[in-house]
């Protein structure tokens, strides 16, 4: 029973990350996702203080703010500052994440926040932390109910904004002719990873959560030809990097994320390979028939 | 204050160490990050940061002993696969180079947390210690680790020192290093190579997380104080080292804080200081030079107009008032007043009642840039041959520009002119 609650908040987390980890690739942000996943470390501490507790709407708060404001400071450095785009990514999630390592060390004694979980979360606490009501009926796990609403809000925000997000991610210009605004998109698109990254950190920590937001629509990008498609595929491969890593963490007693980021780049590598020595094959086959 | 004079002296052999240690890594790793920043590849140093972990696990599992030398091998290693792992996703796949990083990133450091928790949960007692890699352990440095360091630190100064010609040529035109004979993919590796042994060196003491700091941020700051390569690569190792300084001291006096993101975030303050206040490329310095130049330009553009008023009218009162003014030429009311307060201030007009008047040294400015547009609506029709009613615009912005030498020129080359392509006189 334990299992199958840890592997479907996997899942759970799996399949918001892969989602919306889509949109970053495509839009060539994977590092911009990067950043703001070790830059929400800040405000969680923050509204971990403010809060008193593992509040959740709080901590989405702090940290969506923080993911925005990762955002604008990295195009501020970029555009107003002069710094090349590479750089305004790495100055600014270093800096942001040490003042969060640097606050949970000041406030050590009332953040209930160690290293350790920012690195790689808890997951395996899942079915330990239950979300019991005032009256005392026992709800079932919390981290749970938090990566079923954030999927349902993710599977929202794609669906309701799907014409937006991709004309905004292939064609700005066009969505700019059309009015739709593409800057305003870039924020909610921002908003929405740094909520799930949030949602996702008690699950798998603030960094493997990056694996799962790049690792599983990589693999779908080298598979497939329309964004639905894809969508799908890395959907199903977010799935599947949760259970096989789960497998392979219950094997060796590992921990779990660190277990789903192997797999998922396992499954990355896979497919990579597979594709390329299928090219080299053509190519020799052509070649031969030429001659 | 006696706190800081007992830690400077250096007398105590623990801080000597770490002090040491620090500024050794620091100012190595920062200026192999120079390189890597103007090749404009600095998340590639993240991304190898990241992936030096499995490598220090694999090697403690392999050897069962926390040997440095074992270490740092296996560190060197993976984070070298994964350079090269990135490089072959970028050339054979679709994928772009920000997702090869993320992924390659992401998922070697899961790989390595799944062997640390694998290592831990083995209950191998030596293992104590292997976690220091995550966030690194500035304060706990020893003897034995200062002389790795210095070595390494060593062995950086003197490759960079003996290629520096080959990787300024790198950084700055590899098709040029290219076309005279260099052999580039030899020289990125060697830059690779550097990268990775300052990585492995750096990541003991900051951490796998904050290193890509130490590559980034000092380079970035120093960017923003000098065009000239040595300085940039003098002034980078001189901020690393002073971060590296100050983390080591802030936990000198407060042990419970954490050194290596404290030496990250006095790093990057002294970056966002250079972002703002340098004193030209900084954002702030640079908005107040727009500032000035939009001042200058507005000035300019008033005594033109005022001149122009008096020249058409030939009016000898030449007071002219507000509305006059902007009909000829739109002013915001805020702008008018701000304009005509300097112009009066250098005695170019005087005021009175809302009416405005033109002296004689206003006179002279207003004269000069009227004369340098017609001269330039000329220049743009009778050499470059462009129709009268398409030059305005472009000798509108010149004017303000053009030097009292190429003023010269221009009018030895139209043979003094006396008429503009529109027929108005050009004043002299």
């Amino acid at each position: 029973m334990n299992d199958l609650l840890i592997i479907i908040t996997a899942s759970l987390v799996a399949a918001s990350c892969g989602l919306l980890g889509v949109f970053l690739v495509l839009r060539k942000m994977a590092m911009v996702g990067d950043a703001i996943s070790h830059a929400v470390l800040p405000g969680i501490v923050l509204a971990f203080l403010f809060s008193g507790s593992r509040d959740s709407i709080s901590m989405v708060l702090g940290a969506g703010l923080l993911g925005v404001l990762t955002t604008l400071l990295i195009e501020f450095l970029h555009k107003k500052g002069r710094l090349q785009a590479d750089a305004s990514i790495g100055v600014t999630f270093t800096w942001l994440f040490a003042l969060g390592v640097i606050l949970i060390s000041v406030f050590a004694g009332q953040v209930d926040l160690d290293q350790d979980c920012v690195l790689y979360g808890e997951i395996a606490y899942v079915p330990i932390d239950l979300w019991i009501t005032d009256s005392g009926i026992n709800m079932g796990p919390r981290v749970l109910y938090i990566a079923a609403i954030n999927l349902l809000l993710v599977i929202i925000f794609i669906i309701l904004g799907f014409k937006e997000l991709k004309l905004t991610t292939f064609d700005p210009q066009f969505a700019g002719i059309v009015g739709i605004s593409a800057t305003t998109w870039n924020y909610l698109l921002m908003g929405m990873v740094s909520y799930t990254t949030v949602s996702s950190f008690e699950a798998v920590g603030a960094i493997l959560v990056v694996a799962l937001l790049v690792a599983p629509p990589a693999t779908a990008y080298l598979l497939s030809k329309s964004l639905k498609n894809m969508l799908l595929l890395s959907l199903l491969f977010g799935l599947l990097t949760a259970i096989l890593g789960y497998a392979l963490a219950w094997q060796i007693e590992g921990s779990i994320a660190g277990a789903m980021a192997t797999v998922a780049g396992v499954i990355f590598s896979f497919v990579f390979f597979v594709q390329w020595t299928k090219r080299i094959f053509a190519k020799s086959y052509s070649k031969k028939s030429l001659t | 204050m006696t706190d800081l004079l007992e830690f400077l002296s250096l007398r105590d052999a623990n801080v000597r160490f770490v002090v040491l240690g620090t500024i050794l890594l620091m100012s190595s790793a920062s200026i192999v990050g120079t390189f890597t920043f103007l090749k404009k590849k600095s998340l590639l140093g993240d991304a190898i940061a990241h992936a030096v972990l499995p490598g220090v696990c694999l090697a403690f599992l392999l050897q069962g002993e926390k040997d440095p030398l074992w270490i740092m091998i296996g560190a060197f290693i993976t984070g070298f696969i994964s350079t090269i792992f990135i490089d072959l996703v970028v050339r054979k796949s679709k994928i772009k180079e920000d997702t090869a990083i993320a992924l390659t990133l992401s998922t070697f450091f899961g790989f390595g947390i799944l062997l640390l928790t694998y290592i831990q949960k083995s209950g191998n007692a030596s293992q104590s210690g292997l976690d220091q890699f995550l966030f690194g352990k500035a304060a706990a440095l020893v003897g034995s680790d200062l002389y790795n360091f210095a070595t390494i630190a060593v062995i950086l100064l003197v490759v960079v020192f003996l290629f520096y010609k080959e990787l300024k040529l790198l950084a700055f035109d590899p098709d040029f290093a290219r076309s005279i004979g260099l052999k580039v993919n030899l020289l990125e590796l060697l830059l690779t190579s550097l990268s990775v042994m300052a990585v492995v060196t750096g990541i003991q003491a900051v951490g796998v997380v904050l290193m890509a700091a130490i590559l980034i941020t000092p380079a970035a700051a120093a960017r923003y104080w000098t065009d000239r390569l040595p300085i940039m690569l003098v002034l980078a190792a001189c901020f690393a080292a002073f971060s590296g300084l100050s983390g080591a001291y802030i936990s000198y006096t407060l042990p419970r804080m954490p050194t290596g993101p404290w030496i990250v975030m006095v790093i990057s303050l002294i970056a966002f200081f250079s972002f703002f206040f340098s004193p030209q490329k900084g954002i702030i310095s640079r908005w107040w030079q727009i500032r000035k130049y939009r001042h200058a330009i507005a000035l300019d553009n008033l005594l033109k107009t005022l001149y122009q008023l008096t020249e058409k009218e030939a009016r000898t009162d030449k007071w002219f008032s507000f509305e006059e003014i902007i009909r000829k030429r739109f002013f915001t009311d805020k702008q008018l007043q701000h304009t005509l307060q300097k112009a009066k201030n250098k005695g170019f007009v005087q005021c009175k009642n809302e009416q405005v008047y033109l002296t004689a040294a206003g006179s002279e400015k207003g004269q000069r840039i009227v004369k340098l547009h017609r001269l330039f609506e000329l220049y743009l029709t009778e050499i470059v041959k462009l129709a009268p009613d398409h030059v305005h615009d472009t000798a509108d912005k010149i004017e303000h520009i053009l030097t009292p030498e190429l003023e010269a020129r221009l009018e030895e080359k139209l043979n003094y002119p006396d008429k503009d392509p529109h027929d108005a006189k050009i004043p002299r």
